[in-house]
């Protein structure tokens, strides 16, 4: 495929707005969301239904004064926030929305996502680490090894996928679910495989994983508000604030396009009937991608927070031996078959 | 120059337009102050700061660190392996059940050694 300038020019802009405006209406989905749950009615000043929230959030962000503290480790202080935009930003060039409307599909793609996940991992520890504050640096402690411990399961079960479909390219996965939800890789029949039982294992701990590697509720023990104020964002105002919240919601995103695209058969739709017009089309995936961000935020105000300890222990004493043996029970069927 | 490249420079080139723009209007419309008080760390209204931030922390998360890169490098061992797995056939399964058993034996290891009890 070549790309002129222009097009890599387009790409990179269309990117950087769908990120920017899933950043901005995803929080004020989250604040109506606990409104919902937790029966009141949330943001409702700004406009019909506080639909205007998010855009006046963004104007008094920025023009807040950018607060640097003495003491900082000025570098590292403003490097983070830019650490943590820009991976998930980059993950956005090979994520497959249809057929045609993929920036480039890269031939290691799942292992490039992964890659940049690790560097917003990173961000977490610089940004702890440069804010010369208690409640940051104990944040950051947590979060680094949160995400450093949840990446592993997520990194194996991965590759069970991988067997089934042969390629670590995302817009060959997705393509090889296409027609019918009964092909999708969450009920785990593949031709190559026959019948997998293990797949809706498989997706269970990658939603785990998205869900703890997202740094979210149950699993923010980074940035539990109640322990440590804000967590590694504590000594961040205005702007520097604003970059670490879009690219955790991008990184919200990016988790939800990955498990659409690994279990849920990216942009086939569910059934494939040959006249209907939307057979295969991107409104699929948004439709997938945002019922599964949907999912999130219910989980977030559903359940209570786990302890550091429990989450730990969940990832390395169950997650990875589970996942480890499930990788093995899928090469075998896939000899057996 | 590859595509990638080219995509991830001009993501690159975005954000250091689009930042120190976004810094520049804080600077224009932003307020400035300061004080003794607004630069010292936050510590919940704490008048003066006691000790440093970089204190010592519990040595459970070194240990986690390193167990880390084992599993990490081992789990992208596996990437090749799993893309190639159908030619390898039966040979190449053998050999990552061995492989895996030999990691999960030190995971056992790990948590029998009380690596992962936290008091």
């Amino acid at each position: 495929m070549s790309l002129t300038l222009l097009n890599a020019a387009v790409a990179v802009f269309i990117a950087i707005c769908f990120v920017g405006l899933n950043a901005a209406y995803l929080v004020w989905c989250e604040r109506k969301g606990a409104g919902f749950y937790q029966r009141r009615p949330g943001p409702m000043e700004n406009g019909p239904w506080g639909l205007l929230q998010p855009p006046i959030d963004g104007v008094k962000l920025m023009t807040k004064q950018l607060l640097i503290p003495g003491g900082v480790d000025k570098a590292i202080f403003m490097v983070a926030p830019v650490l943590a935009m820009f991976p998930a930003l980059i993950s956005f060039v090979t994520i497959p929305f249809s057929k045609n409307i993929v920036a480039h599909p890269i031939n290691v793609g799942v292992l490039m996502i992964f890659a940049f996940a690790a560097l917003g991992g990173m961000s977490l520890l610089v940004a702890g680490w440069g804010s010369r504050n208690k409640y940051a640096m104990i944040s950051s402690v947590r979060a680094v090894s949160q995400t450093v411990a949840y990446e592993i399961p997520m990194l194996i079960t991965t590759i069970t996928i991988v067997l089934v479909s042969g390629s670590l390219n995302l817009s060959e996965i997705a393509a090889s679910q296409l027609g019918g939800f009964w092909k999708w890789n969450i009920w785990g029949f593949q031709e190559a495989v026959g019948y997998n039982i293990l797949m809706p294992i498989s997706f269970l701990i990658i939603f785990v994983c998205a869900v703890a590697e997202t740094n979210r509720a149950p699993f923010d023990l980074g940035e539990a508000e109640s322990e440590l104020v804000a967590g590694f964002h504590t000594e961040y105002s205005s702007m520097g604030f604003g970059l670490f919240f879009m690219g955790e919601y991008a990184n919200i995103v990016i988790g939800a396009c990955l498990v659409t695209i690994l279990f849920l058969g990216g942009w086939s739709s569910p059934v494939p009937l040959g006249f209907f017009p939307f057979t295969d089309h991107v409104g699929w995936f948004l439709l997938k991608i945002y019922m599964i961000i949907f999912v999130f935020i219910w989980i977030r105000w559903t359940f209570p927070r786990t302890t550091i300890y429990g989450l730990l222990n969940l990832s390395w004493k169950y997650l990875i031996p589970i996942s480890l043996f499930n990788l093995l029970l899928t090469a075998a069927l896939l000899k057996v078959f | 120059m590859s595509v990638e490249l080219l995509l991830s420079a001009f993501i690159f080139i975005f954000l250091c337009f689009a930042i120190p723009t976004v810094m520049l209007m804080m600077v224009v419309f932003g307020p400035r102050s300061g004080g003794k008080a607004k630069n010292e760390p936050y510590e919940s209204g704490i008048k003066h700061v006691v000790g440093m931030a970089d204190q010592k922390f519990s040595v459970k998360f070194y240990l986690l660190a390193i167990l880390f890169l084992i599993f990490d490098i081992e789990a992208v061992f596996m990437y090749p392996w799993a893309v190639s797995l159908r030619e390898l056939g039966v040979f190449g399964f053998l050999e990552m059940v061995v492989f895996i058993l030999l990691l999960l034996t030190g995971l056992i290891y790990i948590i029998k050694k009380g690596v992962l009890n936290w008091r």
